[in-house]
């Protein structure tokens, strides 16, 4: 059984659908990429599992399952707490991450505290270890220090090893590179496949880059305007993509095993191929609901 | 090492600022008609016995030699004598102080606790009925001023449904053992509930008068605050860790939202001290504001200048106070 299932989500800022009839998996353990162009609603995604959408944005239908269990039939408090303890996120921007008013070491330390119940010396323990895992030297130091004290490739390893403290089965990743120096991206990537090799977590990592998406996932969904296009192995998207829009993206990025190498525009025809079919797809919705 | 530095930088500003609200209060009230010695003087008095008070006083001098007399005196801890009461302004000035610190400091603590609330009920039941009903309590609060609010609530609690007293800072009748003039923190020390109640009781609504538009301001600031910092990053973070939305709020965004709310509280408590003086008046309560005014009628000048400079230094003391706390809040002042 898969650890997350996303069935026919569908979510709006007003009357304006962000996300149409999203349907994925996660099994345990597997390392699945978000594809999709700026706007897709990658994030979004990410955001309506981990129950952090912004105010304006509402879920109007489908289901978001953990382990079976649908997020959005628990009280606030049992689907925080079923979060907290077995999914993380390691954000976008190191620099933003990290509470300025407070040490570091807490910052890693308190969930495992105050939400697992772990004892404080114990988790201490743990950290230190977590921070030797993902090469910060001194970790005795770092925990004590601020985060306006340490580098952006430095926070990023921090929040890395937040993510792993709890041992979660499912990490988010949105984008964990791009607010990085190019050398730092390389580092921090292959500390992630690192990571989830050795702990065998299931990754979502959300991403631009096919490159990544190449050497980092085994699956991998492709999204645009808030609609799955393709549902397929990364094996399979690079041999022989399904759909006009993926071949188009494939075709688009010149060399994929470039990590770090953008994308390149895909041609507009194909863009207007896919915008007729969401509303195609939008339609049907529309005259199914008038329906019922 | 920068703590030193700010407090060193704020001393000397402190005495620049003094030196100067020195010079302007000394030269400002004898530029203002009214005569002192006259008010002093029975009807009929002649030419020798003005000559005389002048003298006793000291104003026969040029106003520069009665200038370097007076700061002369303050340098030896001598303010002069007041011309109504004939006691020195320094004793006189001492034993009103305490009357309007307590009155100020339950006022700034009745606003923090108010603002504070009200920017957190607001923060939490962001978008709901509750945040509008503080939106439109803080426009009211704002748009009237402290003495207004105070004649509101003479009417409505003394005269209509009187619940508090509207006079004085004690009842007469009681019997004070008391070695300070902080009786209100005097009296808890000596666990005299009965006189703190008393004491409370009195203060309550020039307190609250004080306090309102402050806790307004403070409403309105912080909740605006804690708004954009609840946004941020490392507060969702914290949300997909499991912690409760007033965990949030409370541990993660508070102590990052609160530091532009501390800095303009201490600009504001400076203001609402200065609101004692009317307040007290009418409130007729015992305090250096109250003094002021009654000095002022009575072209008093000496206790004039002495209120005056006291004030003064209460405003740059709270300043260097507000200073201080905000770079030990701060972790980029204490460590940079
Ligand atoms: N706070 C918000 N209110 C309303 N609409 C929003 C909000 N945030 C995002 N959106 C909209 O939701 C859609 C999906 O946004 P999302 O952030 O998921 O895109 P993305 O695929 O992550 O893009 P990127 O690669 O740029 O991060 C976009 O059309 C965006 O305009
Ligand atoms: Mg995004």
């Amino acid at each position: 059984m898969s650890f997350l299932e996303l069935k026919n989500l569908n979510a709006r800022v007003g009357p304006l659908p962000i996300l149409r009839d999203v349907s994925l998996q996660v099994a345990p353990g597997e390392v699945r990429a978000l594809v999709g162009e700026s706007g897709a609603g990658k994030s979004m995604i990410g955001k309506a599992i981990l129950g952090t959408l912004p105010d304006a944005i509402r879920i109007t239908g489908g289901e978001i399952l953990l382990e079976g269990e649908d997020l959005q039939a628990m009280s606030p408090k049992d689907r925080r707490r079923m979060i907290g303890a077995k999914v993380a996120l390691i954000p976008q921007d190191p620099l933003t991450a990290l509470n300025p008013a407070r040490r570091v070491g807490p910052q890693i330390c308190n969930r495992l505290v105050d939400i697992l119940g772990w004892r404080r010396r114990e988790a201490e323990a743990r950290v230190i270890e977590l921070l030797h895992e993902v090469h910060i030297p001194a970790p005795e130091r770092v925990m004590r220090a601020y985060p306006h004290e340490l580098s952006g490739g430095m926070r990023q390893r921090i929040l890395i090893a937040s993510a792993f403290a709890a041992e979660p089965q499912l990490i988010i990743a949105d984008e964990p590179t791009t607010a990085l120096d190019v050398t730092v991206q390389k580092q921090i990537l292959r500390l992630i496949r690192d990571m989830q090799a050795r702990h065998g977590t299931a990754l979502l990592f959300v991403t631009h880059d096919l490159g990544v998406v190449s050497k980092l996932c085994q699956s991998m969904t492709v999204l645009f305007g808030g609609k799955v296009l393709e549902d397929t192995s990364v094996d399979q998207f690079f041999s022989a993509p399904d759909h006009a829009y993926s071949a188009a993206l494939l075709a688009a990025t010149p060399k994929y095993t470039d990590p770090g190498g953008s994308l390149m525009p895909v041609p507009e025809a194909t863009i207007h191929a896919v915008e007729a079919e969401i509303a195609a797809h939008d339609l049907a919705h529309q005259t199914e609901t008038v329906r019922q | 090492m920068t703590l030193i530095r700010i407090i060193l930088k704020r001393l000397l500003s402190m005495s620049i600022t003094l030196i100067g609200v020195a010079v302007i209060v000394f030269f400002i009230i004898r530029i203002v008609p009214g005569n002192p010695i006259a008010m002093m003087l029975p009807p009929g008095a002649g030419e020798e016995d003005i000559a005389r008070l002048k003298a006793l006083y000291g104003f026969d001098k040029t106003l520069p030699e009665q200038f370097l007399i007076w700061v002369r005196g303050i340098l030896g801890g001598d303010f002069g004598t007041s011309i109504t009461s004939r006691q020195p302004v320094m004793s006189l000035v001492l034993g009103r102080l305490p009357a309007t610190l307590e009155l100020s400091i339950m006022a700034l603590v009745m606003a923090v606790m108010i603002g504070g609330a009200l920017a957190l009920i607001g923060t939490r039941q962001r978008g709901g009925k509750a945040e509008a009903l503080i939106d439109v309590t803080n426009g009211v609060s704002l748009s009237v001023p402290d003495f207004l609010w105070g004649l509101l609530f003479i009417l409505l609690f003394g005269v209509l449904w009187p619940v508090f007293h509207i006079s004085g800072r004690v009842s007469p009748a009681l019997d004070l053992p008391f070695v300070t003039n902080f009786y209100l923190f005097e009296s808890l020390l000596r666990l005299r509930f009965d006189i703190w109640l008393d004491l409370v009781s009195h203060m309550f609504m020039p307190a609250l008068a004080l306090a309102i538009p402050l806790a307004a301001i403070i409403a309105q600031l912080l909740k605006q605050s804690l708004k954009e910092t609840m946004h941020l990053d490392y507060v969702t973070l914290a949300r997909t860790k499991g912690y409760s939305e007033n965990h949030v709020i409370l541990r993660e965004a508070l102590p990052n939202a609160i530091l532009p709310t501390l800095t303009l509280v201490g600009v504001q408590f400076t203001f609402l001290i200065g609101g004692t003086v009317i307040i007290e008046r009418l409130f007729s309560y015992e305090g250096l504001g109250n003094m002021a005014i009654d000095a002022v009628i009575n072209r008093d000048l000496p206790l004039i200048q002495g209120i005056v400079i006291l004030f003064a230094v209460i405003f740059t003391t709270v300043n260097l106070l507000v200073d201080l706390t905000y770079a030990l809040l701060n972790p980029r002042l204490r460590h940079g």
